[in-house]
């Protein structure tokens, strides 16, 4: 006898959410648009949040019965609250070199961002452009990030207000980055966004986008952004990621990510901070010839938890990927990472590998790592392994006996270690904000005296 | 300056028993001293509990540093105190690099001795004059600590750390091992470019030959855990010439063979 979960207590006040939204907008301009968020809507009240972990791969090592219990409520449009420009310099990674969108609680904040266009490169709020020009955004939207059987894609899908969307022309060089700064305000605690971004990437495009997800305050807050990126054939996306949110807060982003022929998309994500945090990133190679690289860096601390999420499909031939993670884990933190490659028939010379390496700082911590490969095609070359350690005390010793104090020597080597992942952020000022983070992050991490 | 006293030392927690059982060693300021020993006779260890590797327990003796036993002195404030100890195996430090590394430790020395530290401008004077002087390839210096280097650049960049540091006991722990003829000069250099009545050396070594680039002052044999002779330059030689058969146990009373 089966008995069916029964609906989430919260469920009515995200449903409450979504008659508003209809309400206030007066329905979206653009009926496409519309009609898309009422099948995502149906698709997350089918769904609800997945918190029935037996049985259930995907949700297996995460435990969100939290969602269940909390409420977390969409912010109105009006609500944004005084952010100067000099709060946004000083709390986030910026340059005035950048083309930054800011989007404050969810909000495009069109004031705040900067140099939005340029020639080959255009960037602009996506609710009122897949109202504007109709078909092309229309058409890409929800192409990537799918929403039937994902709750929080299906979420995002319903409720987002406004969004952002990045388009670089065919044959475009964007020299300088875009950023995507998403900031939450110190308002009202359990207040709900849902970030939305879409990059359109021409052929034979070549474009950095940064992505940083930064909390001003302290309180819980639900942060459910969903990125879709199409690239162009023989075009090159460069992708950070940086989610830094406090520590009460949960953070569920989807990363969908298509590459066409001879397309080449470089992910590095450095993610800190949340009590749940979630990165789930899948990246499709639909061309021939085309080529990913995952990388990351998660740190985690106190009771909080991060899950990594991170899948590449191989469809055509002579495709390669590289998944490759570094976790940090003190306290009585958790961290998943669940790596799949998946290469389909007739993905002939696909070269893979997965690597998850671990530095553990307590005994109190618990990684669950998970490589995956599942493969169908014939001459293929994949390769996946995850370690788990401590610090090496022969390493430690070195640093010691040259005089450096055992705390500076412990911080050395935590640094040291993640540097591999930072290293690889562009432009200098994202690398060196990244640094100043660590330096004041990897002190505070509960290391039972190793630091 | 250094006074070893009857020292007995085991790895922690080791079921087997001591490897050093009973050394005995008094070091004077600006002496040069070559340990010498087979494979296995506590050369490394020796050099090792000197520097406060935590892997070994004393178990007996003292090491006195200026009259002061250093037993319990952490490896950092051995740094501080002036010990210093040019590894065998240097670690490879991913992400640390050679700069940032000495930065902090000239930084945590200085500030142990309540003197003023180097800004970034004059300490990356020192560093480069120091890479000129020991010859070390620059490139190296941008990568992580010891990582990609071969041996004998390893041992160099132990060279540039002991000639930054400037310590006052200068512990060399097979230094020579791995080396071709051009780098053994490095090192030899190296160390008689610091020689002054301040400063003194332990060469802790398998070979004479890294001795015929630095001349001690005096030698020892190290055997089973004890040093079992002790001389001039002249010992060293005739290590090299007949081997450590003579030191062996069990072999003391044999002569040395004729026409030696």
């Amino acid at each position: 006898m089966t008995t069916a979960a029964a609906p989430s207590p919260t469920i009515a006040s995200y449903a409450r959410d979504f008659d508003e939204l209809k309400k206030s907008r007066g329905g979206d301009a653009s009926p496409l648009l519309a009609s898309l968020r009422e099948r995502a809507w149906s698709e997350f009240e089918r769904l609800g949040f997945p918190t029935t972990r037996r049985g259930n791969e995907l949700w297996k090592y995460t435990d969100l019965r939290r969602l269940d219990s909390e409420a977390f409520t969409r912010v109105s449009a009006d609500s944004i609250g005084d952010i100067t420009a000099e709060t946004i310099r000083e709390r986030s990674p910026w340059s005035d070199d950048w083309h930054t969108a800011v989007v404050i609680d969810g909000q495009f904040v069109s004031a705040l961002s900067r140099n939005l266009s340029v020639e080959g490169l255009s960037i602009s709020e996506l609710v009122q452009s897949a109202a504007d020009d109709g078909q092309s955004v229309d058409l890409a939207l929800g192409k990537l990030a799918v929403i039937e059987g994902n709750p929080f894609v299906a979420l995002n899908t319903a409720l987002f207000e406004s969004g952002v969307l990045i388009c670089v022309a065919d044959g475009a060089e964007i020299e300088r980055p875009v950023h995507v700064l998403n900031l939450f305000t110190d308002g009202a605690d359990n207040r709900a966004f849902y970030p939305r971004t879409l990059l359109q990437a021409g052929a034979n495009s070549n474009v950095t986008v940064i992505e940083s997800f930064v909390s001003l305050g302290a309180g819980p807050q639900l942060v459910a952004p969903v990125f879709e990126i199409a690239l162009g054939s023989g075009s090159h996306v460069r992708h950070c990621r940086v989610q830094l949110e406090n520590d009460r807060s949960v953070h569920l982003g989807t990363t969908r990510v298509d590459l066409p022929a001879n397309s080449e998309f470089n992910s590095t994500t450095f993610a800190t901070g949340p009590a749940i945090g979630r990165n789930d990133v899948h990246t499709r190679l639909s061309g021939e010839g085309a080529a990913c690289t995952l990388h990351g860096l998660y740190i985690t601390n106190g009771s909080s938890h991060q899950d990594n999420e991170i899948s590449t499909t191989h469809e055509k031939p002579h495709g390669t990927s590289h998944q490759y993670y570094k976790g940090i884990l003190a306290g009585k933190s958790r961290a998943v990472f669940s790596g799949k490659v998946l290469v389909k028939p007739g993905a002939m010379k696909t070269v893979a590998q997965q690597k998850d390496l671990n530095l553990l700082l307590s005994r109190g911590v618990e990684i669950d790592t998970k490589p995956s490969l599942e493969i169908y095609a014939d001459d293929v070359k994949c390769a996946h392994g995850a370690t788990a350690g401590h610090v090496d005390p022969n390493m430690l010793f070195y640093l010691l006996s040259r005089g450096v104090s055992h705390h500076e020597a412990a911080k050395m080597l935590i640094i040291g270690f993640a540097s591999e992942i930072v290293d690889e952020f562009e432009p200098a000022p994202l690398r060196e904000y990244l640094y100043r983070k660590l330096e004041q992050i990897v002190p505070e991490l509960e290391s039972e005296g190793i630091l | 300056m250094l006074e070893v006293t009857n020292l007995h030392a085991r790895v922690v927690d080791a079921e087997d028993g001591e490897i050093l059982k009973g050394l005995n060693l008094t070091v004077k300021s600006g002496e040069i001293h070559a340990i010498m020993g087979p494979n296995g006779s506590g050369k490394s260890t020796f050099a090792n509990v000197l520097a406060g590797r935590p892997d070994y327990e004393v178990t007996e003796g003292d090491i006195k540093l200026d009259g002061e036993s250093i037993l319990e002195t952490p490896p950092n404030e051995r740094a501080h105190k002036g010990i210093f100890l040019a590894f065998q195996y240097p670690a490879e430090i991913p992400g640390v690099r050679p700069w940032q590394f000495m930065k902090a430790a000239l930084d945590s020395r200085n500030e142990a001795h309540g003197e003023k530290k180097l800004s970034v401008r004059e300490f990356s004077k020192l560093f480069d004059s120091k890479v000129a002087e020991v010859k070390i390839n620059p490139d190296l210096m941008k990568r992580s600590l010891n990582e990609g280097f071969s041996g004998g650049e390893k041992k160099r960049n132990e060279m540039l750390q002991l000639a930054i540091l400037e310590p006052r006991l200068a512990v060399l722990d097979e230094t020579d091992s791995g080396l071709d003829v051009d780098a053994m000069g490095i090192v030899a250099n190296a160390v008689n470019a610091l020689r002054s009545p301040e400063r003194s050396f332990i060469i802790v070594t398998h070979y004479v030959r890294l001795l015929h680039h630095i001349t001690p002052d005096i030698v020892h044999v190290l055997a089973d855990g004890r040093l079992v002779e002790t001389g001039g330059p002249e010992l060293a030689e005739e290590v090299e010439r007949e081997g450590y058969k003579r030191f062996l146990s069990g072999q003391e009373a044999e002569p040395a063979p004729a026409g030696a």
